[in-house]
């Protein structure tokens, strides 16, 4: 069996005690594991999707700027992140498939554990209209 | 593959009459085909091993899982080590940003101890080890970092057709009764998954691990959980407390098999049992 490396493992074991919603995802995008606060965000529970790829959860929610224009996959921290192994930040919009739009900044960091490779990104949200 | 448990105790050595059934040594076990023969782990354990007798070719192999104290207070003190005309090799886990050997050095240097690393007579080598399989004669070695505070391996040896885990010191989930339900996010589980033979950190009763959580241990029925998840053969209880009497120890082995119905043998590891696989 090929199960995820020891600094993904442990990204969830935190993940699952936040109460700020999480991403986790593999070098392809690949939607790991999300926590039960980021089921808002995306309209499902973890435990009834599992892992998503990157061509379906970027559907689930629409990234717009300041202005209500359609953000750029590109633009997104994750994105950045998965792209160039470094920490990225931004604060953008959000609007949900079920019409409520969000003010959020997110923050997401390369995952690079002891073996050095990139073995993933996590991104930390942040709802920037209340105290998650 | 015979399978020797030289030391199985955690934590510290202990010479206590109270210990003596499953032995006061800590972490070394040794694996032999014929005249190969593999040690891992240099806790107090690897004192009793006779290299007179067993070694008598130049090279010797040491896999170390970690650098905690129990798994290497034998080193210093290992014979080959202090022979120039052997060839000792350590495997370990690097660290994020020390070198296994500069973090062996902390240990193998004054105050600690007398001789620096440098002056240990042996020719010897160093190897980090990341996320790899690799081959040592006739063993087939996967190392894997495994959840154990700082840098910790945990292996899987090959000989022929029969596999031993050995995972010592293993907190494979943190704070939650049981393992995640999806394979991919149990720590380690590969290492372990359909082994002949899994030896396995059970420090804690459930009721202690409650108070010890993010130390880096399993209580024995995460063990039992988590070698029935891999589908193991047998599984070896292993990293006994020190400061459990043996027949504190017995008890409790007692009351969690009479509550558990596992369909693999489960025994409490005793120093100087031999396994053969």
């Amino acid at each position: 069996m090929s199960g995820h490396t020891i600094e993904i493992i442990l990204s969830r074991q935190l993940a699952d005690c936040l109460t700020v919603p999480v991403f986790i995802v593999d070098p392809q995008g690949t939607l790991l594991f999300y926590n039960v606060p980021a089921e808002e965000i995306l309209g499902q529970r973890f435990q009834d999707s599992g892992p998503m790829p990157v061509g379906r959860w970027s559907t689930l929610f629409y990234p717009l700027d300041e202005d209500g224009n359609h953000l750029p996959a590109g633009e997104l921290p994750l994105v950045k992140t998965l792209n160039n192994q470094e920490p990225a930040h931004k604060s953008f919009w959000i609007k949900s498939l079920s019409g409520k739009t969000t003010k959020i900044s997110v923050t997401s960091i390369p995952i690079i554990g002891r073996s050095k490779e990139f073995t993933g990104a996590i991104a930390i949200f942040w709802d920037n209209e209340r105290r998650i | 593959m015979r399978v020797i448990l030289h030391g199985t105790r955690g934590a510290y050595p202990t010479s206590s009459i109270e210990n003596q059934k499953y032995g006061g040594n800590t972490s070394c076990i040794e694996i032999i085909d014929g005249d190969q023969r593999l040690i891992v782990d240099a806790g107090t354990g690897i004192l009793g091993i006779d290299f007179d007798q067993h070694y008598t070719s130049d090279r010797i192999d040491i896999l170390l899982t970690h650098l905690h104290l129990d798994h290497i207070q034998g080193l210093g003190f290992c014979k080959p080590l202090f022979e120039p005309d052997k060839e000792v090799h350590l495997w370990g886990p690097g660290g994020s940003t020390n070198s296994l050997q500069s973090r062996l050095n902390r240990f193998l240097s004054p105050p600690l101890f007398p001789v620096v690393l440098r002056d240990i007579p042996c020719n010897l080598q160093i190897h980090e080890l990341p996320n790899t399989t690799f081959s040592l004669g006739r063993f087939n070695i996967t190392s894997e970092f495994i959840s154990h505070p700082g840098p910790t391996v945990g292996f899987r040896i090959q000989n022929g057709s029969k596999t031993l885990t050995y995972i010592p010191d293993h907190e494979p989930v943190l704070g939650r009764a049981h393992l995640y339900k999806e394979d991919e996010w149990v720590s380690g589980l590969g290492l372990a998954m359909r082994t002949n033979l899994l030896i396995h950190d059970s420090q804690y009763s459930k009721k202690e691990y409650g108070d010890k959580v993010g130390w880096g241990h399993s209580s024995l029925e995460m063990a039992a959980e988590y070698s029935a998840r891999a589908h193991a053969d047998h599984l070896i209880l292993f990293h006994h407390n020190p400061a459990h009497s043996d027949d504190f120890r017995t008890q409790m082995f007692d009351t969690f098999m009479e509550k558990h119905n596992y369909d693999f043998p489960i025994e409490l590891a005793v120093q100087g049992q031999e396994i053969e696989l």
